[in-house]
């Protein structure tokens, strides 16, 4: 029996450590890993963990990050609880098995740790890995500080293993913004982690061998489509609910409060950033400054990414005057995921907010205030003109002659 | 097996065995267990097969390489003797064939449409030549 690890109410730490104890507190059964920058302290300290009599489950070190999910799924599909983490390069091996294991429907949390995807290599975070995760299947909730990161692995296990949802999930926090970044993080006793996320009801698992399964059959013409329509179903209709169960419950548990789309200053907002990770704090900094000096500036974080919150995002939205979507992957040929994502919700509404796009952080690249500040003066004038008064998507904190497109 | 719409099947890409629970089922037969509609022994892939190998019991000494080669487990056998072939499942490989060890073989490969009692009435006689024995010790 795993020893208990005996924590202060609040411990100083980055989110890689606050991942590796909500793993650590979910009494996970298999952990099978690759490391990769930056995500590589998550599973170093839960293996640390392991060796000094902290967890009773096993700890699997792959060949690659293909092997490592496909390890994760074999032990899910068998009837375990399981988790890992990876990032960037990383992610991308992965992804072949990301979708196995979201169309097998079965429970797994991902820890990702955002990192832009090369070429040119780059270590740093951007929410290019977390784009690409996002036609995967998978529950994808992001994180915006290292407290959020402790906070959502404890959710991320109730909603992925629950009977009517069985999806994986991933949990996303920036790269070295969050997951190096070391602040204080309110914790729960082992026990109180442990009874929220609940002991693991296992659902047509391989072991059980008085029900013998072939997990992973093949289906063509005949079957595919009723599948994944299935599948669909559940990450549309199921997921949103049961995470808002869990956040009601987590607040009751520990009075923080989480919400499926998170708003800052936006009760008589006329403008509006609409973006994730940790842009979403300074953003909030500097409506409030921008407030100061008049314009009602607000702030829209995207905190369920997937299944993506069309109604709650078109409610919070729905009386601005002017929109801005912060996309921080290069969008390769259209405008950012966001952008769309926020077009397809808005457009059979009412809404006459006029609505753009920025693309920034590319690579690490700092967010700065100042351009934000920048990106709600747009917004102002679009407001004030009711149409757009800047190209459709502009490159923001780029060197070199102003980019814009469209 | 009835195609059912999205919502009238279990959830994953899984699919089950048996239908209901079972226990010690490796002491049940085949024959006896309840495979689901789904299980690849209730289907029939027979028309896989463009040869069928037939099985003379005159000339079989139930040596059993036959049950122990078939890459299907469509060789019937039962308390160590051959009873026949599982044609639902039987892809018409001729490995049993190969392997049979008797003189004439008591498994050889036909044309999928000729009768049974056909085959037995062609079935070769024993083959005394010396260079065939020859050739096959070698």
């Amino acid at each position: 029996m795993a020893d208990t690890f005996e924590l202060r109410d609040i411990e100083v730490w980055d989110g890689n450590m606050a991942a590796s104890h909500a793993l650590r507190q979910a009494q996970v059964d298999v952990v099978a890993a690759y490391p990769i920058t930056p995500s590589t302290p998550i599973v170093e300290n839960y293996a640390n963990f392991k060796a000094n009599g902290y967890i009773d489950g096993e700890f699997v070190m792959t060949e690659s990050e293909h092997g490592a999910m496909s390890c994760c799924i074999g032990a899910a599909a068998a009837g375990g609880r399981v988790a890992t983490a990876t990032s960037s390069q990383g992610f991308a091996l992965m992804v072949e098995t990301l979708y196995s294991a979201s169309g097998m429907r079965i429970p797994i949390v991902l820890n990702v740790v955002n990192r832009a995807i090369g070429a040119p290599l780059n270590v740093n975070g951007d929410h290019s890995d977390m784009y690409m995760g996002r036609d995967s299947g998978w529950i994808q909730i992001d994180c915006y500080n290292p407290q959020n990161v402790y906070d959502m692995n404890l959710i991320a296990f109730r909603v992925s293993e629950d009977h009517d949802v069985r999806l994986p999930a991933m949990v996303h926090q920036d790269g070295f913004m969050t997951s190096h970044t070391a602040q204080g993080v309110k914790t729960l006793s082992d026990e109180v982690a442990y009874n929220f996320v609940g002991e693991y009801k296992p659902m047509n698992d391989m072991l059980d061998l008085d029900h013998p399964v072939t997990h992973g059959v093949q289906t063509e013409e005949d079957w595919h489509f009723e599948h994944k329509a299935r599948q669909q179903h559940a990450l549309m209709t199921a997921v949103i609910p049961k995470i808002q169960a869990a956040f009601d419950d987590f607040e009751k548990l520990t009075g923080r409060k989480y919400n499926i789309v998170e708003t800052y200053n936006m009760d008589d907002a006329e403008v509006a950033v609409v973006c994730m990770g940790t842009s979403v704090e300074t953003a909030e900094e500097v409506s409030n400054e921008l407030r100061a000096q008049g314009i009602k500036a607000g702030v829209v974080g995207i905190r369920v990414f997937r299944p993506f919150p069309l109604e709650q995002i078109a409610a919070a939205l729905k009386d601005v005057k002017a929109i801005a979507a912060l996309d921080r992957s290069s969008p390769h040929g259209t405008v950012g995921a966001l952008f769309n994502e926020l077009s397809g919700a808005l457009f059979n509404t009412d809404t006459k907010a006029v609505m753009t796009n920025y693309i920034y952080g590319l690579g690490g690249r700092d967010l700065t205030k100042a351009h934000l500040v920048e990106i709600y003066n747009d917004l102002k004038a679009n407001a004030d003109a009711g149409k757009p008064t800047t190209p459709l998507q502009q490159y923001i904190g780029l060197r070199g002659p102003k980019l814009s497109f469209f | 097996m009835e195609k059912k719409g999205w919502d009238g099947f279990e959830i994953g890409a899984m699919l089950r065995s048996f239908e209901g629970a079972v226990s010690g089922i490796a002491t049940i037969l085949p024959e006896d267990r309840p495979y689901s509609a789904s299980s690849s022994f209730t289907a029939s892939v027979a028309d896989w097969r463009i040869q069928k190998p037939l099985f003379n019991k005159d000339y079989c000494i139930d040596c059993q390489f036959c049950w122990v080669y078939c890459p299907d487990l469509s060789i019937i056998s039962r308390d160590k003797k051959m009873v026949g072939i599982d044609f639902d499942h039987c892809k018409g490989c001729g490995i049993c064939v190969q392997v049979c060890p008797t003189n004439p073989k008591s498994l050889l490969m036909f044309p999928e449409q000729i009768e049974e009692e056909v085959a037995l009435a062609e079935w070769p006689t024993k083959n005394t030549s010396k260079a065939t024995t020859e050739a096959k010790e070698e």
